[in-house]
């Protein structure tokens, strides 16, 4: 210990309970443990509380003596704070470009590219692995999805006049009482996964609160326009709830994306065109068509998961048929689809209530049963099942559409 | 047999970190259990009569648990301390606006300190004042703020209730430990730079790891050896550490207590065996 410390701070009249102790600190930080900080400054109090403060930090001080050019105590650097971080490390990188395989469990709700402390409680996340939830596009969707975020209130014209029979008008609410079931389904599917996958997968976690709070804004409208005229809503069948209820039950994260993006919210995209597409009144059309902007991004989420995921895992496509096998063979004995809501599809694509028009009418909803067909072996095949094999899965998937 | 440890639980905290410290001792194959005390007295009684075989002891009450032991014909052994635990001073401060400018001018005044047992905020600081020819009743009067009481001072509460009747004007002087000024300065109780240090105690130790002959050298050695060899780049320790406010075990000593226990017989804290004869005092 001795007056020539290589290292000087005066500190002027600042105190320590003015943050004195940051310039102390910011002293410290580059010097060695074990290496000497003279502290000179002109507050009354300086070495009482420079001493409890370096005791507080694992530093030793000794006090000068009287007049020592202006030095009140030497501080001897201790190593607590290097400690601290020793076993630091960072939590992968921040862009996309920085997620690692499998993230610790205890990096918790750490910032993506945070320098974490050692220790601290494990994240109950059991998607804790790149290949489970991962797919290159969920950057650039997140981004898109985020952009293309539409306000319920001002995105349809809801003072649009709509006059119906209402025959028409009573179907069109059913279709709707359907649609608010479905999106009900979708919103709690990826709000379950969400919770579960480990929070590094930073872009996964936004795409998936995007879609559910795309699914919300879908309930709203479906409901909205259901009540327009001033009715009630519409029926809810045992069937149609049971098919659904098989999309919250499923675990897997890749099955369940794959059973409600890639097979029901698939499906959807034609139906939700069918209705744009024959719908009498200007709001009909405008919330399905709001709503498949929307859709057809989860889909193509679901998708690209598959299809990376099945780049690394070869037993992807066998799983992909169980889920399908087993959710057909726990709905052989349901109806699927409620009867009201195949009517009502009818009756909106005739558009009037005549022998003929009904005629059309079953054409059509037959049509869009083949569109939906092809859609799904359209998509199984990129995701890598053959034509055949594709083809014989779709035809087992839900009458209910989802 | 597990080692049976005493703590005091002043705060709730403490169940997370014996807690945390008993996972850890007997992770290395070290048999540890602990039992909380609500005051220091009963543990102390405890230590020294061999129903426990250490305690996490206050300094007033390692003393008054040795005194206890040695009528009984027991030892105890100081095992280890914290680092934070050694070399601690308390302070007399005054308002920076008031006309004291040492000790003997507060002579006639009313001067603020801790709970009745608080070696830091009363104990010490008394004993100081009167060597120093402001005796407690006699030159000086003293307010007593008796908060947490059989807590020997862990719970600042008293401290801080000195400090603020200071603030307001009410006495001349408050006491309180070095690392409480501070405290109080940066949380606001006192302002910054509204009061100054007239006076400051003689170094002196806090707490220890007091432990009994009711186990053998080999187990208190072993004990005294995973105590020190815990380390503050350990995940496991290192939030213990912050929650108990040290950065590392030291070995335990005697040589920072002459100045309490001397504090003690001069106001008849605890007799020669370790009776409580206090006036007043209740935990």
């Amino acid at each position: 210990m001795s007056a020539s410390a290589e290292h000087v701070l005066d500190l002027g009249d600042l105190g320590f309970e003015q943050g004195a102790h940051l310039l102390v600190q910011r002293a410290l930080r580059d010097l060695p443990p074990g290496a000497e900080l003279a502290v000179a400054g002109l507050d009354p109090a300086l070495v009482v509380h420079l001493e409890a403060w370096c005791r507080s930090q694992g530093h030793r001080t000794q006090r000068a003596d009287e007049n020592d050019d202006g030095v009140k105590a030497w501080v001897t650097r201790g190593r607590t704070d290097l400690d601290r971080w020793a076993l630091a490390e960072r939590a992968g990188g921040p862009g996309p470009d920085g997620v690692v395989a499998r993230p610790q469990l205890n990096w918790g709700l750490a910032a993506r590219g945070a320098l974490v402390e050692p220790g601290g409680p494990e994240i109950a996340a059991d998607l804790a692995e790149r290949e489970l939830v991962w797919a290159e596009l969920a950057p650039s969707l997140y981004a898109h999805a985020a952009s293309a975020q539409w306000d319920p209130a001002k995105a349809v014209r809801w003072d649009a006049e709509v006059r119906l029979a209402p025959e028409i008008e009573q179907a069109i609410v059913q279709i709707m009482t359907f649609l608010v079931e479905n999106e009900q389904a979708a919103l709690v599917v990826p709000a379950r996964l969400l919770a579960r996958i480990h929070p590094h997968f930073r872009e996964v976690l936004q795409l998936l609160a995007v879609q559910a709070a795309d699914e919300a804004r879908h309930v709203e409208i479906f409901t909205r326009r259901a009540l327009l005229t001033g009715g009630e809503m519409g029926t809810s069948s045992v069937s149609g709830r049971e098919s659904l209820a098989t999309l919250l039950t499923e675990p897997d994260f890749s099955l369940a994306s794959f059973l409600l993006s890639v097979l029901g919210e698939g499906s959807f995209l034609n139906l939700l065109t069918f209705i744009d597409r024959n719908a009498p009144d200007p709001v009909t059309r405008q919330v399905a068509r709001l709503a498949r902007q929307d859709e057809a991004r989860h889909v193509a989420f679901g998708v690209a998961h598959l299809q990376h995921q099945g780049k690394v895992d070869p037993s992807l496509l066998g799983r992909l048929r169980g889920a399908v096998e087993q959710r057909h063979q726990t709905l052989i004995s349901s109806a699927g689809l409620n009867q009201d809501v195949f009517d009502a599809l009818v009756v909106l694509a005739a558009g009037e209530w005549t022998p003929e028009g009904i005629r059309r009418g079953y054409a059509a909803v037959q049509e869009l049963q083949v569109e939906m067909d092809e859609g799904r072996q359209h998509r199984l095949v990129r995701l890598g099942f053959p034509g055949d094999e594709a083809a014989e899965l779709s035809a087992l998937h839900t009458r209910n559409f989802m | 047999m597990a080692l049976l440890m005493g703590a005091v639980a002043y705060d709730p905290k403490v169940v997370t970190i014996w807690g945390g410290f008993r996972s850890w001792f007997n992770e290395h194959g070290f048999p540890f259990d602990f039992v909380l005390y609500s005051n220091y007295e009963r543990q102390a009684e405890d230590l020294a009569s061999g129903r426990i075989d250490a305690a996490w002891n206050s300094p007033l009450s390692w003393i008054r648990s040795r005194r206890l032991a040695e009528a009984n014909g027991r030892r105890l052994t100081p095992l280890v301390m914290r680092d934070t635990d050694r070399d601690l001073t308390s302070v007399v401060v005054v308002r920076a606006d008031s006309p004291y400018k040492d000790l003997a001018d507060l002579k006639g005044e009313t001067i603020a300190v801790g709970a009745i047992d608080s070696p830091q905020a009363t104990l010490l600081p008394c004993s100081f004042l009167a060597e120093r020819g402001l005796r407690p009743g006699v030159d000086i009067t003293v307010r007593r703020f008796d908060v947490g009481v059989g807590l020997h001072g862990d719970h600042i509460g008293g401290e801080r209730d000195a400090a603020r009747a200071l603030a307001a004007g009410t006495v001349a002087a408050a006491c309180m430990i070095d690392s409480n000024h501070l405290l109080f300065g940066r949380e606001g109780t006192l302002a910054a730079g509204s009061t100054r240090v007239l006076a400051q105690t003689p170094r002196f130790d806090h707490c220890n790891m007091s432990v009994s002959d009711t186990v053998s050298a080999e187990v208190m050695r072993r004990f005294g050896d995973l105590l020190l060899s815990m380390s503050y780049v350990d995940p496991q320790i290192r939030p213990l550490f912050d929650l108990e406010g040290l950065t590392s075990w030291q070995s335990g000593r005697t040589s920072g207590y002459g100045a309490l226990e001397a504090a003690v017989d001069e106001t008849s804290f605890y007799s020669r065996e370790g009776a409580v004869t206090a006036a007043g005092y209740q935990p």
